[in-house]
Order: C-alpha cells, then sequence, then structure tokens
C-alpha cells in the first residue's frame, strides 16, 4: 500500500518541481499532473529499438524500474513499522540503486551511438564520488542508532528529540549534495536540456522511446522521491506514524507529502538560481560532499562518543 | 576615413615583388579601388596582401563577355581594395596558406563555377554530390531535380592515436536550428579537433538570383539569412544604388539604420538568453526570450513584419513606420529591464565559472582568420563598419565599438551587452533628428555596371556584389561575416571540454544559411 502510494506520487513530485520552476522563470509552465499525462502518452506509444541493440537494451528498463521500486519499498514514508522493515537495511538501499545505475549505462552504451557511450561514461565518473560520500553520511547516522536497519534509525532519531548534533548536520549537508548529483538536477546535471552533448542521464536513455522510455523515466522519478523522502525521514522524523492503524498512517502521509512539497520547493529555487556546473567541476563538488559527510562522522566520533 | 594612404605603399611593396598591376580603377566597385593583376601573380598577390597586414574579406567568381574573373576584397583601414585577374582556364593559387579562412571561399567559387585553384582543399564543400564532378550550377545546365544521393563518405581528418574517439553530430540537431554535421576527435572529455561539414541548407541563392530585377534580389538578398534580413537587404541595395549612381533620400537611410539597429537588439538578446540556457541557467533564457519578444511585436507594429523582412528596398524604404513616437518609451523601458538583469548576469557566480576562459579565440587567431563583429570585437579585432568606413548616416554617428581582448564566451556576451546599450542611443539619436522627406526615389535599373554594398549587420561586416547586364542581375554574391566565424569555431573548441561545445557554439551563432547560400 505504502509502495504503491510512492510509485503513484513520484511523478507527482516532478511535476510540482518542474511547476514551480515555471513559476520562478515567470512563465506558466505545465501543471504539476503532466508527468502523469506524459506516462500516457509514452505507455500507449509504440515502442523503437534500435537494430545494433541487444538483449540488455531491452531488459534494462525492467531492470532499473525494479530495482529502484524495491529501493524504494526500503524505505520508511508514512508510517515506521513496515513489514520490509527487517530488510530495510541502508546497505540495501544503496546496493539496489547501484545495480539499476549498473544496467542503466551498460544499456547507454549498448546501441553504440556515441551519447550513450559518453553519457554512461559521466554517469559513472559521477557515481563512482557519489557512492562513498553516501555511505560516509549513512555510516555517521548508523553509528549513532548503533544499526543500519533504517526502521531502527528513523526510531532512534525519534527518541532522540529535537537535538542537534553537528555530525547529523554534517551528514545532512553531504547528503542533500549527492542526491541532486544522483537524481540528475542542476547543477551536476540538467534533466531540461536538450544538448545532447552536454547531457549525463539523459543521453544514456536518448535511444529509448514508449514503455521503455516510461518506465526510465519513472524510475528517475521514483529516485528523486525516494532521495526526498530518506532526507525527510531520517533527519526531520518526526510526524511518522509509529502503527501501521489508518489513523497514524493517515497523519504520516499528510506530512511526509508536505515535506516533500517542501524539499520539492528548495530544489526549484536552487535549480533556478544556479546555472550547470562544468563538468570537471564535479568530482571537487562530490569530494566537498564526501568531505561534509566524513566531518560527520570524525565530529560524530570526537564530540559525541566521548560525551 | 584614411582614404588609402595606404595604398602607394602598397603598391610599391608590389612593384619591389615584381607583381605587374594590369590597370587600376577607383571607379569599378566604387568606393572601393581595383587592381588587375596577371593570373600566375595571385599567389605573390595573396602572400603580399598577408605580409602587408591587410584582411583577406572574401573572394567570388564571375563570368562576363571577355570570359571568367576571379575578385577577392581585402581591407585595411576601413578602405577596401579589390584584387581581381582573369584566369581563363589557368589554375589559381589558393590564398589560404596566408589566410586560412580563404579555403571555404574558394572551395565555395570552386564548386558553383568550375574555377580552380592549385593548393586548396579538393573536397567538395557546397556541391556535396547532387552534381557529377564536371558539372558546376552556375556554369553548366542544373541537373533534373529529384534526390541529392548522401553525402555519406565525405572524407574527415581523422587523429591516430590511443584513446581518440569520433563524436558525429548532426546534420539534424536537437532543437530548432539549422543543419549541420560536426565530427569531433576528442580524448575522454577533452575536444583535440572540430571538423565542420556544412552546406545542408544550399538553396543556389546566386543563381536564384540571375535575371532578377532590383526589387526582386533585394527579396532575395532579405531570404539569404532570415536573422539578418534587414542587414543583407541594405547590402545588396547599397550594392545596386551604388551601380546605378543612384543616393536614397535622408528618411529613407535614417530608417534604413533605425532597422538594422532594431535587428542588432534583437538577435542579441535573444543570443544573450541562449548562452545562459546552454549553460543550464534557464531563467535568463526566459527573461531575454520575454524581452525580444516584445521587441519583434513592436517591428511588427512599426512596418507590418517581426523581422522587418521587405522593408529596404531599392532607392529607399517601402514603409513609412507607425508608432515612431512608442520607440523612446520601448527603449526606456528596455534600458531599465536589462539593468537588472546585466546586474544579474553579471553577479552570478556559477554562471561566471562557466562563461569565462570557455572557448577562448586567441586575438592572434582572430587576426589570421579575419573575423569581424561580436567575434572580432572580443577578441581585439574592433573593426566596425559604422565607425571605420562610415555609409550614411553612420557618418554622422559614429558609435562606439566595445573590445575585449580576453576572447571568451564572457567576451562574446560582454560585447553583446555593450553593443545593445550602444544601439539604444544610436536610436534615441536617430529618431530626434529623423529627416522628413521622401521613402524613397524611383530606381532606374543600369543596363551594366556592377557595385558593392558593404554594411555592418548585427554578426559583423557584410560584403555583397552587384553585377548587372542587359538591365537584368548577371551575379550577385553576398558574404556573410559567417564564412569567417565558422572557422573561428574550430579554434575555438580546441581543448575545450565536449559538453561546453553547444555554449561556445550559440557564443559565436554563426549562420548556416548564410554561408550554405
Amino acid at each position: 500500500m505504502q509502495l504503491a502510494l510512492v510509485v503513484a506520487g513520484a511523478p507527482l513530485l516532478a511535476g510540482w518541481v518542474k511547476s514551480v520552476k515555471a513559476r520562478l522563470q515567470n512563465r506558466r509552465g505545465p501543471g504539476p499532473l503532466q508527468p502523469y499525462r506524459d506516462l500516457r502518452k509514452l505507455f500507449m506509444k509504440q515502442v523503437l529499438v534500435a537494430d545494433s541493440a541487444s538483449i540488455v537494451f531491452r531488459a534494462a528498463p525492467y531492470v532499473v524500474f525494479t530495482s529502484t521500486l524495491l529501493a524504494t519499498a526500503a524505505v520508511p514514508l508514512a508510517v515506521r513499522d513496515l513489514p520490509t522493515a527487517p530488510v530495510a537495511d541502508i546497505m540495501v538501499v544503496v546496493g539496489l540503486l547501484a545495480l539499476g545505475r549498473f544496467f542503466l549505462a551498460l544499456a547507454g552504451m549498448d546501441v553504440g551511438t556515441a551519447f550513450g557511450g559518453m553519457g554512461a561514461s559521466r554517469e559513472m565518473l559521477i557515481s563512482a564520488l557519489a557512492e562513498p560520500a553516501t555511505l560516509m553520511a549513512i555510516f555517521t547516522l548508523t553509528m549513532s542508532a548503533h544499526s543500519t536497519n533504517l526502521s531502527t534509525v528513523v526510531g532512534f532519531q525519534l527518541t532522540q528529540g529535537l537535538v542537534l548534533h553537528p555530525s547529523y548536520l554534517f551528514a545532512l549537508m553531504g547528503l542533500v549534495l549527492v542526491a541532486v548529483a544522483e537524481t540528475g538536477r542542476i547543477p551536476v546535471d540538467n534533466p531540461a536540456t536538450h544538448l545532447e552533448l552536454t547531457m549525463v542521464h539523459e543521453a544514456m536513455i536518448l535511444e529509448y522511446s514508449g514503455r521503455h522510455l516510461a518506465l526510465m523515466e519513472w524510475a528517475a522519478w521514483l529516485k528523486l522521491t525516494l532521495y526526498g523522502v530518506l532526507i525527510a525521514n531520517v533527519f526531520f522524523p518526526w510526524g511518522i506514524g509509529e502503527t501501521t492503524d489508518p489513523g497514524a498512517f493517515g497523519i504520516g502521509l499528510a506530512v511526509i507529502v508536505a515535506k516533500l512539497a517542501l524539499l520539492g520547493l528548495a530544489l526549484a529555487v536552487s535549480e533556478t538560481v544556479l546555472a550547470k556546473m562544468r563538468l570537471f567541476r564535479v568530482p571537487q563538488y562530490l569530494n566537498l560532499a564526501f568531505l561534509f559527510a566524513l566531518l560527520g562522522m570524525l565530529s560524530f566520533l570526537i564530540l559525541e562518543v566521548a560525551a | 576615413m584614411t582614404n588609402f594612404a595606404w595604398l602607394p605603399a602598397f603598391k610599391a611593396h608590389l612593384e619591389r615583388e615584381h607583381l605587374l598591376i594590369r590597370g587600376e580603377s577607383g571607379t569599378c566597385l566604387a568606393p572601393a579601388r581595383c587592381l588587375e593583376i596577371d593570373p600566375e601573380d595571385w599567389a605573390k598577390g595573396g602572400a603580399e596582401a598577408a605580409r602587408f597586414g591587410l584582411r583577406w574579406a572574401g573572394l567570388w567568381a564571375d563570368r562576363d563577355a571577355l570570359g571568367e574573373r576571379c575578385t577577392c576584397v581585402l581591407e585595411n583601414a576601413g578602405d577596401y581594395l579589390i584584387l581581381s585577374t582573369r584566369p581563363d582556364g589557368e589554375a589559381l593559387a589558393s590564398h589560404s596558406p596566408w589566410y586560412p579562412a580563404a579555403g571555404r571561399l574558394e572551395r565555395h567559387a570552386r564548386d558553383l563555377f568550375g574555377l580552380r585553384f592549385e593548393g586548396l582543399d579538393e573536397r567538395r564543400w557546397t556541391r556535396h554530390q547532387a552534381w557529377p564532378e564536371d558539372r558546376h550550377p552556375l556554369v553548366d545546365a542544373l541537373p533534373a531535380p529529384g534526390e541529392t544521393p548522401p553525402d555519406g563518405d565525405y572524407p574527415f581528418a581523422h587523429i591516430p592515436g590511443e584513446g581518440v574517439y569520433e563524436i558525429p553530430v548532426g546534420p539534424v540537431h536537437a532543437g530548432i536550428i539549422e543543419p549541420g554535421h560536426f565530427r569531433f576527435n576528442a580524448v575522454g572529455e577533452t575536444i583535440l579537433g572540430l571538423e565542420e561539414r556544412l552546406g545542408y541548407v544550399h538553396k543556389g541563392i546566386e543563381h536564384l538570383a540571375r535575371g532578377r530585377d532590383p526589387a526582386g534580389l533585394a527579396r532575395l538578398a532579405g531570404r539569404v539569412s532570415g536573422d539578418s534580413t534587414v542587414a543583407h537587404a541594405w547590402a545588396a541595395c547599397q550594392a545596386m544604388e551604388r551601380a546605378a549612381g543612384l543616393t536614397p533620400p535622408a528618411r529613407a537611410v535614417w530608417l534604413r539604420a533605425l532597422f538594422a539597429e532594431r535587428e542588432r537588439v534583437a538577435n542579441h538578446l535573444g543570443d544573450i538568453g541562449a548562452i545562459c540556457n546552454d549553460v543550464g541557467f534557464a531563467f535568463a533564457q526566459y527573461q531575454f526570450q520575454r524581452l525580444r519578444e516584445v521587441w519583434t511585436r513592436r517591428n511588427a507594429d512599426l512596418c507590418g513584419h517581426r523581422l522587418l523582412m521587405d522593408q529596404i528596398v531599392p532607392g529607399g524604404v517601402a514603409c513609412e513606420p507607425e508608432a515612431l513616437a512608442a520607440l523612446e518609451y520601448d527603449h526606456r523601458h528596455l534600458r531599465k529591464a536589462l539593468a537588472g538583469l546585466f546586474d544579474i548576469l553579471e553577479d552570478h557566480p556559477s554562471l561566471r565559472d562557466r562563461l569565462q576562459g570557455t572557448g577562448r579565440l586567441s586575438p592572434l587567431t582572430a587576426a589570421e582568420l579575419g573575423v569581424t563583429g561580436y567575434v572580432g570585437k572580443a577578441s581585439d579585432q574592433a573593426f566596425d563598419l559604422r565607425r571605420d568606413d562610415p555609409y550614411p548616416p553612420y557618418d554622422r554617428y559614429p558609435p562606439d565599438v566595445p573590445r575585449y581582448q580576453a576572447g571568451d564566451v564572457a567576451a562574446r556576451m560582454r560585447v553583446r551587452m555593450d553593443e545593445i546599450g550602444i544601439s539604444l542611443d544610436l536610436m534615441d539619436r536617430l529618431l530626434g533628428d529623423l529627416p522628413k522627406g521622401d521613402l524613397a526615389v524611383p530606381f532606374t535599373t543600369p543596363e551594366e555596371g556592377e557595385g558593392l554594398g558593404c554594411i555592418e549587420g548585427w554578426r559583423g561586416e557584410i560584403l555583397s556584389h552587384v553585377r548587372f547586364a542587359h538591365g537584368r542581375v548577371a551575379r550577385f554574391f553576398p558574404r556573410d561575416p559567417s564564412w569567417f566565424t565558422w572557422p573561428a569555431l574550430e579554434h575555438i573548441v580546441q581543448d575545450n571540454i565536449v559538453p561546453d561545445f553547444p555554449v561556445c557554439n550559440k557564443s559565436v551563432n554563426a549562420s548556416y544559411s548564410g554561408v550554405d547560400l
């Protein structure tokens, strides 16, 4: 049920960010429901596959979508106590996302066009640097909660109450930077560009059409939502339902929707005021994310364990 | 104006090199001076011009009653010197060893006229595969209409080496732009070399011009490159008026300048926005697009066409603009809007980070290639016809010419920003002194005669050559500034990274249509 909600709601978040961005640029733009219309259009369209494509190319959309879906299932959305809670390990989430990305890059290279290969190589450059930062940020959290289980981490956070830990702050900053890079947003990648030579994520899915493209797009939106939920619930878990009864679920749902809307707003603002980075600035940017995460870990070890 | 103070020195220089000047004339393509030389001296002419520091500004072939003729335009200190020769079937030496940008115009002349050049790139340029090897569209009969075979085996230059790979881009691009093929040789993300393959929008302009009357030619010239319709039409009309020995009335000349400046502002606005968009700063794109749209709608109010197409006619202008009074308000309004936007652009670290140092064209290379317009001005080549060889009404209002040394994308954007302000001031003065009187004088077509039009379009210097025979147009050659900025782009992107190509390209914004003719 929760999973279905995330899957159904992911396009809305993407649409929301898009329409806020349009507003900030003084234009009307499409409504937040536009991604649903796009999905319907794409699912009804015929699939065209390049002659040089192998089975990898055909399978990748399903693999990417499923792995993202499974990763999403492991993250607590509205309530903490999920049936998937026992396996909802943060390492699983990171691993599933990496699997999806691996297939995405393979698919990009599979058709043999220059753009796909370029996109794949850039994506790998980014992810190779983003992953250590993600893990480092997460280790900081899990060390304080003494568990890599997301449910436990969120629960620990709740019992802690509103205590400002420097380690959390650093980890949060690190994770936000990583999330922007991983979901292909400005300043790392520009999801709205039409210029093939500058693309990262879009270049890999350039050859896709019809339902394959729909799944790829949907997976990307899911990933955006996943990172949103992760940041919202791990760092600001207040309002999340403790049990699975409908009342708590309803409140939890309303709270998470509000949190995501706020995060989407912040993303749209930052995308409006920033220009895209030069590609070789991205490693510096991700190093900064890694540095934040590392600082978080150090400050945890030095300040908080000793105390 | 220096009025050829340097010419005696140059001629003495040629004589020392034993180059025989067959004839000299100050009236052939006035105000330019013409020197007629022997075909075997063609190489020497180019070499000595280069050593003397003249800018190579264009070349075209022609065939009149006396046979084929090749004409090359050189410029120095705002004066135009024409070198011409009659090759009579002999091969001429290419000027490309001394003037690297000359190669494409020579290839164009070879493709369309069958003129032979020695030491020139053998590959077809404009013709692609539409004509057999021995047929040339401006000399022989046109082939029957039909499908043009693909130009798929065009031999691009390969760069050997480990890890070097090629990226083919185009001719069909994402977005609504013109077609052109770009072949990158890259290592990792660094561009080692770029080779352009153009000619996909060949329209047969030179063939279509033949046999037209002056009004028809002005309309055709307005369609050489849609975004420069005013400048090209003005250049063609100026050439025809010079051939006919006719002076358009003052009011027409003032209005022409007004239209040309409006075209400049509209295009610069669009370009600034597009440059920002290519580095992912969409905010600026939408703001500038909006301003440009408002501006072009005013054009429609004035004369009924958003781009002011067909408003310049031989002998004057076609329309008496309505609501001129509203323009002053427009200018004030635009200045205010731009002050705010320019502040944002200038004080934006992430934008500055992308634009500064990207796509550098060194002043030395710029001078070698002979680029004009904003590409030249950003690389220390401050040539501007409106100041350096002013034609009316600019002789009364010499504009400031921005000049920067950096030669990067930021400098090219900066030049555009400066030029908008300068154009707005200029238009205010033009409107203040707008003379009353006729819009046009009747144009009497000369039986024979030729003229050269030189106009500063928004991209840079436009040359337009028109020759009449039997009261009709016999030859028309418009030389767009893009003949030089396209080769400049190949230099600009070198050692940049592949994802920076779009913004480099946009900062140059050369015209495809203007060179594919």
